[in-house]
């Protein structure tokens, strides 16, 4: 029985310690950065496009705009091709090659962003200046290599969400006459759609997110993009370009960015966690 | 005149897939390339001796080791702890309110900008606390980006291991301990594993939390306090400045080959586990 | 490593003899994971030694400190030469150079991440309070295009023009018909401090310039792009970009020299309160007849 307590209590201090590490992780930018946004007023740091460091100006507005416009160019990309290849594994094909294909998909979401980043400036961005003019580092670029990138994470969740579909509704459907289409798209997609959002939400955190690949090849200009072809500076690329010399405000803005991007994160999964509860209480 | 749903289902049926193969095709292009242009350059002679002139010539041994040091390093702090902070969630704790926020904490925490964790661990691991820009602050900022994930798949491999065998463990008599560390723990191994293997390979990736806590200094560590350069961040800054393409692509090669190595051994680990538990 | 049935009590040990009898998996259950786990065990351990015992492997033995060289991607590739044939003539002391731009270096220093900083801009009044420079070369900044690029003079006010936003187009300055794409680095970089000071004046670089991290991702970037302009470190141009004439004087070593090439910037060695012998070992040699004829062969201009 002493052992047992004694076990308890180290397991105890360890879990306590590991959540305290990461709370404190969370209170540090927050107490960073939530001051700084009340003292510049939410407006001014949210809604104003003036970033100007030296001048003592934080508006983070263009960079907002910056980060929606590549997020939503990704997850266009990425749900649509992540989708139709988990439609392709789990309706279309035959089980030993999805068995095959999978693991595939999943090995290939291993790679480093760098050398997303790396592959989109040494092939993609040239295409788009000689083909589609602009810098070629613009806002298509940045999307098409993320979407490449939250593809796997897309495909893999969307599989498993279709393979959770409960046998008996592919068999009924088969068995009204139904084609295998008209199946997956008038029952299987239907039924399987909460895991579907689930996978597009935990997606386009990861778009949000991606630093790296972004900085190589979307341009980093200060000003919001008019265009798909015009360079763009998202949240994490000014954190990443600044944060070696920001110091004082400046590097209290950062972490104000950071605080952003924290509540975008919690807001996205709040919704798949509500989207999946909300499936799991119809199906349960 | 309605197109017959046959037909339908036949055009939608080759769209479907000529998407899929595009995008196979391209993961599979993006990984080749690489590996054409830079598996050449790769030999164990490149593997092992020193970088000369900033990596223009020279091979990437020290940039190993830094990368092994700091993934190695984080890996082995974050996965006892985070271990053992899911078996404590899951076997000591009931099911209520506080650990639902734990676990909502665990999985936000899992998903945001590793350059956030940069951004921490430079004020705090390297500044605040003095450590420097070296292999040791590098190693705790990434040990505290996995650690979510590692809590949360531990969690769900602990979770997966039937009440049934706990309660036979209790039925021969054992204490609560004795049976988490013989039974449930071993059988959860594969699924942990997988986490934690997963977790390096995010590790080894990693760039934006590396580049301003454990440093950029090309050279041995030879202490934990030194400043070391991980793969990742060795090829960014070749191919962005342009030192050495030829050296540029073989080091992706390498670390293209290492994950891949890594992702099959999890993907290995976690067929076992559901061949036991499923 | 484990036990396979906990022996606790006989009672126990009664209990799984008649369970084993009965349903005949238990053991092997318990037997199976014991396999797996010791192996994986193993494998873990074996692999977290390693990773704290692979510094030895490649340990020569130097005992000898390490200075930080922290700042200028201006400076950093000179830096970098300077150390490798430093290590040389003086095994014992390694000098770390890490790039980042010349704010970053003043940070650093400031912070205690860094003995040197490196800037490639003049201090300014509140920083020179704070720190020490010392001049180790003066570097022209060249104005650079891609090859291509028909145009291969311009002044000052043009310049000011193009990377304001004001002149939008090649074939206003000489050039062919097209959309002028200027390049800028980020903020804290002490090339684009000179520039500012030096060319844009009043006026502010345009906020649809592209921003690029280093003199290497300028370079690269006006590499590729036919319609781009950029400002990077004269000594680190090259072959592969063309650097134009400014005002009607060539961006040369000499002009810098002779003064008549006005784009010109110190390049700083920064310290913060007292030196570490070996860091002053380092300086020392940096500012020796070696060290500065070194630079001198590199592209750049003596510190007298």
């Amino acid at each position: 029985m002493k052992q047992d307590k004694f076990v308890s209590t180290v397991l105890m201090l360890i879990a306590l310690s590991a959540i305290s590490g990461l709370a404190l992780i969370t209170v540090f930018i927050f107490m960073e950065g939530l001051p700084m946004i009340l003292r510049t007023g939410a407006r001014e740091f949210f809604l104003s496009s003036d970033w100007d460091p030296r001048a003592g100006h934080f508006g983070i507005f263009s960079m907002i705009i910056g980060s929606v416009a590549v997020t939503t160019g990704a997850m266009t990309i990425g749900s649509v091709f992540g989708l139709a290849l988990a439609i392709a594994f789990t309706q279309f094909c035959h089980p030993r090659l999805a068995a095959l294909l999978k693991p595939v998909i999943e090995l290939l979401a291993g790679i480093p962003s760098v050398v997303y980043g790396f592959m989109g400036v040494v092939t993609l961005v040239p295409l788009i200046r000689t083909y589609l003019g602009g810098a070629g580092l613009s806002v298509l670029a940045a999307s098409i290599v993320l979407g490449i990138m939250v593809l796997p994470t897309v495909t893999s969740i969307s599989v498993d969400a279709l393979r959770a579909v409960p046998r008996p509704y592919w068999e009924g459907s088969i068995a009204l006459g139904a084609t295998r289409w008209q199946t997956t798209h008038m029952v299987m997609l239907k039924a399987a759609r909460s895991g579907i959002a689930t996978a597009v939400i935990l997606g386009m955190g990861r778009a949000v997110g991606e630093t790296m690949a972004v900085i190589m090849v979307a341009g980093n200009a200060l000003e919001a993009p008019h265009s798909i072809l015009d360079p763009v500076r998202t949240l994490t690329s000014n954190i990443a370009l600044e944060m070696g010399y920001a110091s004082g405000e400046h590097r209290r803005a950062l972490f104000a960015t950071g605080v952003t991007l924290f509540v975008i994160i919690m807001l996205l999964n709040t919704v798949a966690l509500r989207v999946s509860r909300r499936a799991a209480g119809r199906k349960g | 005149m309605r197109p017959s749903p046959v037909a339908v289902q036949r055009i939608v049926v080759v769209s479907i897939w000529a998407l899929a193969l595009m995008t196979v095709g391209v993961l599979l292009f993006i990984i080749l390339f690489i590996l054409v242009h830079g598996l050449p350059q790769v030999s164990w002679e490149f593997l092992t001796t020193f970088p000369e002139s900033m990596g223009r010539k020279g091979g990437i041994f020290p940039v190993i080791v830094g990368t092994i040091m700091v993934a190695g390093l984080a890996v082995t702090v974050a996965a006892p702890v985070g271990v053992a902070t899911a078996v404590y969630l899951t076997e000591y704790t009931t099911e209520g309110r506080l650990t639902a926020v734990i676990r909502f904490g665990a999985d936000c925490l899992a998903g945001i900008p590793s350059i956030i964790f940069g951004l921490f661990g430079f004020v705090f691991f390297a500044i605040t606390l003095g450590m420097k820009l070296s292999v040791i602050s590098g190693a705790l900022t990434l040990a505290l980006m996995v650690l979510p994930t590692i809590i949360r798949t531990s969690e769900e491999a602990i979770r997966a291991v039937p009440y049934a065998y706990r309660e036979v463990s209790y039925g021969l008599g054992s204490t609560r301990s004795q049976m988490i560390i013989k039974v449930v723990l071993p059988s959860a191994l594969p699924g942990i594993c997988t986490g934690v293997v997963l977790s390096l390979g995010r590790s080894i990736s990693e760039t934006a939390a590396v580049i301003l806590t454990a440093g950029s200094a090309l050279r041995l560590p030879h202490s934990l306090f030194d400043s070391s350069r991980t793969l990742a961040l060795h090829f960014y800054i070749l191919s962005r400045e342009g030192i050495s393409v030829s050296n540029a692509y073989a080091t992706a090669s390498v670390l293209i080959i290492t994950i891949l190595a890594l992702n099959l051994f999890a993907y290995w680990l976690m067929r076992r586990f559901m061949a036991r538990v499923g | 490593m484990y036990g396979v049935i906990p022996k606790i009590s006989s009672e126990g040990t009664r209990r799984a003899e008649a369970l084993r009898a009965r349903v005949g998996v238990i053991p092997k259950i318990l037997v199976g994971r014991r396999r797996l786990s010791s192996k994986a065990l193993r494998a873990l351990v074996l692999a977290a030694t390693m990773a704290l015992i692979m510094p030895c492997i490649g340990c020569k033995d130097d005992g000898g400190r390490v200075v930080s060289v922290v700042g200028s991607t201006s400076i950093q590739p000179f830096a970098e030469f300077l150390a490798e044939q430093y290590g040389r003539k003086d095994p014992g002391l390694q000098v770390e150079v890490q790039g980042g731009g010349s704010t970053v270096g003043l940070q650093a220093v400031a912070n205690g991440l860094a003995e040197v900083g490196m800037c490639s801009r003049a201090l300014n009044a509140e920083e020179v309070e704070q720190f020490t420079p010392i001049t180790i070369a003066r570097d022209g900044l060249a104005i650079v295009v891609n090859p291509a690029n028909q145009v291969s003079r311009l002044t000052t006010g043009h310049l000011r023009g193009l990377f304001s936003g004001t002149i939008k187009n090649w074939k206003d300055v000489g050039g062919l018909d097209g959309p002028v794409r200027p390049i800028t680095r980020e903020e804290g970089s002490g090339t684009r401090e000179s520039f500012v000071h030096l060319v844009m004046d009043k006026e502010r670089i345009s906020r649809a310039a592209l921003t690029q991290e280093s003199n290497g991702a300028v370079k690269e970037l006006v590499k590729g792009d036919p319609a781009a302009i950029g400002y990077m470190s004269l000594g680190l141009v090259g072959e592969e970009l063309k650097a134009l004439q400014i005002d009607d004087v060539e961006p040369t070593s000499e002009n810098v020299l002779a003064g008549t090439y006005k784009l010109a910037r110190p390049f700083l060695f920064v310290t913060k309160g007292p030196v570490s012998p070996e860091a002053q070992r380092f300086i020392d040699y940096v500012l020796s007849s070696e060290g500065q004829r070194i630079l001198e062969s590199e592209g750049l201009v003596r510190a007298q």
